[in-house]
């Protein structure tokens, strides 16, 4: 049962072939068997997921049944959930019970959908191998000495190991593509605004964007069908009809036009993951796609940017966490000073308080022309860039992430390489655009084959086109059906 | 040294939305502590911020009010520091694009002279909650409550060349907002408060003196103190050899002095940027259109109209427009008095104001209605009584005997009127004092006023005064 697509489990409880319960216990069984090593859950919630089961197969014997009614799912735990520990990777938030639902969470819950659990993640998002979580590491299901990426490291694990059918994550400089790279599925972050970001603790507020990790984009464009669409309580949220995404996915390739950005290409990617990336491109051109050579000039400004813009509206989001009204706060304060210092000096951990002081510096009098304006300036051109690369081209294609996935603490006491593990992803979430990764093969490694994924940027609002675009190679190619050893 | 005084004023005006700039959870004032602050003004993880239209609208009126530029587009930006009633860390405000930008407002001076005040900017932001010390052990407690509430910042320049004119610019303002119903104008609760820039420099220096900024005053009576206090202070300061430092500045009403909160080098630097929670705010014309249309009739119009219409007095029109509420009340007088807006006037602002001045009371609280004085001139008007029992029946009003006719026929106040009833009265006054006739017949006239006088007094004061006057014209030339 738990090989099973989300269409084909959609089939299943509506035929009557199982249950919500009967599957919901399968996962259940699963995360209990196989979870213990991952480390990629931080909450299982398994009386409310067999709760939320049963109620779905009582709707569904009502005949009140959507076609996700039944199907489970793993939140990343940076959303809020109404009962249940929202900790967002944080010491900080060990301790934090939301009284109420992200939009995303109540959506899910609306279709029915059970939550088996929160997913482990960085600090905050903060990071790029999982590895800043206050709860400790995930390991990458594919070699557990290895990072799963970051910063939904837990969700991209969960899902590679067939823990849950789908889970959630959300993308503020490529925290749902890379890992999705890094464990070998498949990972959408939409469009700026199309996912309400209420209730999604905020890291960078103009970057931040939720969105569907899946086995395939089918199943993405299943659960981007429940995530998508305006949200008034986000004031970002943009008023835009939600297609069906599922309508499109078998749209012809033929004439297609895919840009290869030439910056995406050059130094820094690994050469094995270079190959693997133009075999898949190679594939699309088999499949009728004509490749069109293009730049991206301003691709080298994307990391300084985005670690000015970034910072900078952390430092402002997280001030909220003071220890005076929820969350950690530190034993007994002398004073007003002492429980703002020791609180957050104890409640974040080392990144977080590296960026939060990136931010604050980038923020100072005297410094905010130079850092945060001139960034907001260089993410203009950024986004130019893409604009005029649409003006030629569909979709654009490179490498997810410049390599496999790493071994744990390889490169945790280097910000900077760290930081470049997005150096492809985080333009993206600079110019608001779309993007996915979808496996696109294998590279040998030490333990075995690592997965390698295929990024693909669309413009704004193209989703359709993206997931579209990502399963008719699925169609053609298996390497999103491969689990890894031990998880079969 | 002469020394001259430079002040300008940030006054905060709380918008009377019925829910706050950024929630919706109530305003409303007085409520358990914490009981109307949701999950967005405690400032949860993963909440945002939806901007109140109501809030935008206000503002634009106060903007089309004091004739300046409604920006079409604004931007909110985050103001950050840490305060343990500022529940996310920041507090929402406008800083590069306010809502309003440059306007102007005219003054009345004491010597019946205006002045224009520039008003720099108005913006909108969002209010902080409470700290509550005391009663919780040595710690602080927290209300939220006021946390998210609207308020208008209304930014003047520094025009105002003295205490007092400082107290007339915010009094035209609280005026201002009250008319244009965006702020109920409480200054107890807090709805209506400034903050003082005050510097002093040499009669004929150009540029300006070192300012300290007096925050939080919420009394006129205590912005004229303060100013006049501060004043004295930094004079002080300069001819003792000294210098007027940089800072903020908090008046202790009780001791009459201000006192340093702290100073500019260890101010917070507040790192303000673009919020990214919300998009600009962009201005249609047609909705500027549709607020210009609700505008009310302002005070400086109405004046005109009390001058021109009503023929009142420049100075009769400034008191009366001073607050809506009296306008209104005003207004209401002179429609049951059947348009007789003079003596209206004069009514209104002479003995209903002596006797609210007196009792403590506003306008709002008279226990003679609008209804009630309006009557009453109405029989002034039409005879029935005399100006001076007007008085007796007003006292008795007050007292709360009825209105005007209730309180003539229970007092048996009405007016004597028919000649064959007062005839036979000066007929005896005449028989019994003939000393007197025969001096005022010699030509003694003043005794006339004696005669008068018996008549009222043998009436109790309700005869017809012109009437009387005539009958005894008459009689004693005869």
């Amino acid at each position: 049962m738990y090989k099973k697509s989300i269409a084909e489990l959609s089939q299943g409880l509506a035929s009557g072939e199982f249950s919500s319960a009967e599957l919901t216990r399968t996962y259940l069984d699963r995360i209990e068997t196989h979870s213990a090593g991952l480390n990629a859950l931080i909450s299982v919630t398994a009386d409310e997921a067999m709760a939320a089961a049963q109620l779905a197969d009582q709707t569904r014997q009502a005949g009140n049944a959507g076609l996700l009614t039944g199907v489970p799912l793993i939140h990343k735990d940076i959303f809020c959930t109404e009962g249940v520990k929202t900790s967002c990777g944080s010491k900080m938030l060990d301790n934090f019970i939301a009284p109420y639902d992200a939009t995303v969470v109540a959506s899910c819950k609306a279709a029915g959908m059970p939550m088996l659990g929160k997913a482990n993640m960085d600090e905050f998002a903060m990071g790029s191998s999982n590895e800043t979580s206050f709860y400790g590491p995930v390991k990458n299901p594919w070699n557990i000495e290895t990072v799963p990426g970051g910063s939904s490291g837990g969700s991209a694990a969960v899902v590679a190991a067939r823990l849950a059918p789908i889970a959630t994550g959300t993308d503020t400089g490529g925290s749902i593509r890379q890992p999705a790279a890094l464990c070998g599925i498949t990972g959408l972050k939409p469009t700026y605004g199309r996912v309400s970001r209420y209730g999604m603790i905020a890291f960078a507020s103009s970057l931040d964007q939720a969105g569907p990790m899946t086995r395939s984009a089918e199943d993405a464009a299943w659960l981007l069908n429940i995530m998508a669409g305006f949200d008034a309580r986000d004031s970002t949220s943009v008023e835009r009809d939600v297609p069906d995404y599922t309508a499109t996915l078998n749209d012809d390739l033929q004439g297609l036009k895919i840009g290869l950005p030439k910056e995406y290409f050059g130094e820094g990617l690994d050469a094995d993951v270079g190959r693997v990336v133009d075999a898949a491109i190679k594939q699309y051109q088999q499949m009728g796609a004509e490749l069109v050579d293009i730049s991206l000039p301003n691709s080298h400004l994307s990391v300084p940017t985005y670690y000015v813009v970034a910072p900078a509206e952390c430092s402002s989001n997280l001030s909220r966490f003071d220890g005076v009204r929820f969350g950690y706060r530190c034993k007994d304060p002398q004073d007003l000073e002492d429980l703002y210092k020791r609180s957050r000096g104890e409640g974040f951990g080392a990144e977080v308080k590296r960026r939060i002081m990136m931010g604050t510096y980038a923020l100072s009098a005297g410094y905010y022309d130079a850092y945060y304006l001139k960034a907001q300036q260089l993410r203009q051109l950024i986004s130019d860039d893409f604009k005029q690369a649409f003006e030629k081209v569909d979709v654009i294609m490179g490498p997810t992430a410049p390599d496999v996935a790493f071994k744990l603490g390889a490169k945790a006491s280097d910000p900077v390489s760290m930081y470049l593990s997005d150096i492809y992803t985080i333009a993206t979430n600079l110019a608001g655009l779309p993007g996915m990764s979808i496996p696109a093969g294998f590279v040998a490694g030490d333990k075995g084959d690592m997965p390698v994924g295929l990024q693909i940027i669309g413009n704004y609002f193209d989703e359709s086109r993206l997931l579209n675009v990502a399963h008719q190679y699925q169609q053609e190619t298996d390497w999103h059906t491969r689990i890894p050893q031990g998880f079969e | 040294m002469q020394w001259e005084v430079v002040i300008g004023l940030e006054i905060h005006a709380q918008l009377a939305t019925k829910s706050k700039i950024f929630s919706g959870a109530s305003t409303a004032y007085g409520a358990e502590p914490n009981t109307q602050a949701c999950a967005v003004d405690l400032g949860l993880p993963g909440v945002l911020p939806v901007l109140n239209k109501e809030a935008v609208r206000m503002a634009a009126k106060f903007g089309l009010a004091i004739g300046a530029n409604v920006s079409r587009r604004s931007v909110f930006a985050r103001k950050n520091y840490f305060y343990p009633d500022l529940p996310k860390g920041y507090q929402i405000s406008q800083m590069e694009l306010p809502i309003v930008g440059t306007g102007q407002l005219d003054i009345e001076l004491d010597d019946g002279s205006t002045k224009t005040i520039g008003i720099t900017r108005a913006h909108l932001e969002e209010d902080a909650g409470k700290s509550m010390h005391g009663d919780f052990h040595g710690m602080t407690g927290i209300d939220l409550n006021r946390a998210g509430t609207p308020l208008l910042e209304i930014v003047s320049e520094p025009d105002m060349r003295s205490a007092k004119e400082a107290v007339a610019y915010m009094k035209k303002i609280h005026s201002l907002v009250q008319y244009l119903e965006i702020c109920d104008g409480n200054m107890q609760e807090g709805s209506f408060r400034c903050d003082a820039n005050v510097s002093v420099r040499p009669v004929g220096q150009e540029e300006y003196g070192t300012r300290a900024e007096l925050k939080n005053i919420n009394s006129f009576r205590f912005v004229e103190k303060a100013i006049d206090i501060e004043v004295e202070r930094q004079i002080d300061v300069i001819e003792a050899g000294g210098r007027v430092v940089q800072e903020t500045r908090l008046y202790d009403s009780d001791k009459n002095e201000t006192r340093s909160m702290r100073s500019k080098e260890e101010a917070n630097d507040y790192r303000y940027f673009p919020d990214p929670d919300l998009l600009p705010v962009v201005i249609e014309e047609s909705f500027l259109t549709e607020v210009k249309a609700s505008l009310p009739e302002l005070p400086g119009e109405k004046k005109q109209r009390f001058m021109g219409m009503l023929s009142l007095s420049s100075y009769d029109a400034e008191v009366l427009t001073a607050s809506r509420e009296l306008a209104d009340y005003f207004e209401l007088v002179v429609e049951k008095a059947g348009g007789e807006a003079k003596l209206a006037a004069n009514w209104v602002t002479g003995d209903l104001m002596g006797a609210l001045n007196k009792a403590g009371q506003n306008i709002a609280q008279s226990p003679v209605s609008a209804e009630m004085l309006g009557g009453m001139i109405k029989r002034i008007q039409d005879n029935t009584i005399s100006g001076k029992i007007a008085k007796e029946v007003f006292e008795a009003m007050w007292q709360g005997e009825g209105d005007a006719d209730t309180v003539i026929d229970a007092r048996g106040l009405k007016q004597i009127t028919d000649s064959s009833a007062i005839e036979p009265i000066i007929d005896e006054i005449i028989t019994n004092n003939p000393g007197q006739v025969e001096q005022y017949r010699d030509g003694k006239d003043k005794l006339f006023g004696f005669f008068v006088g018996q008549v009222m007094k043998a009436t109790k004061g309700k005869a017809n005064p012109q009437q009387v006057n005539e009958l005894l014209k008459q009689k004693l030339s005869g």
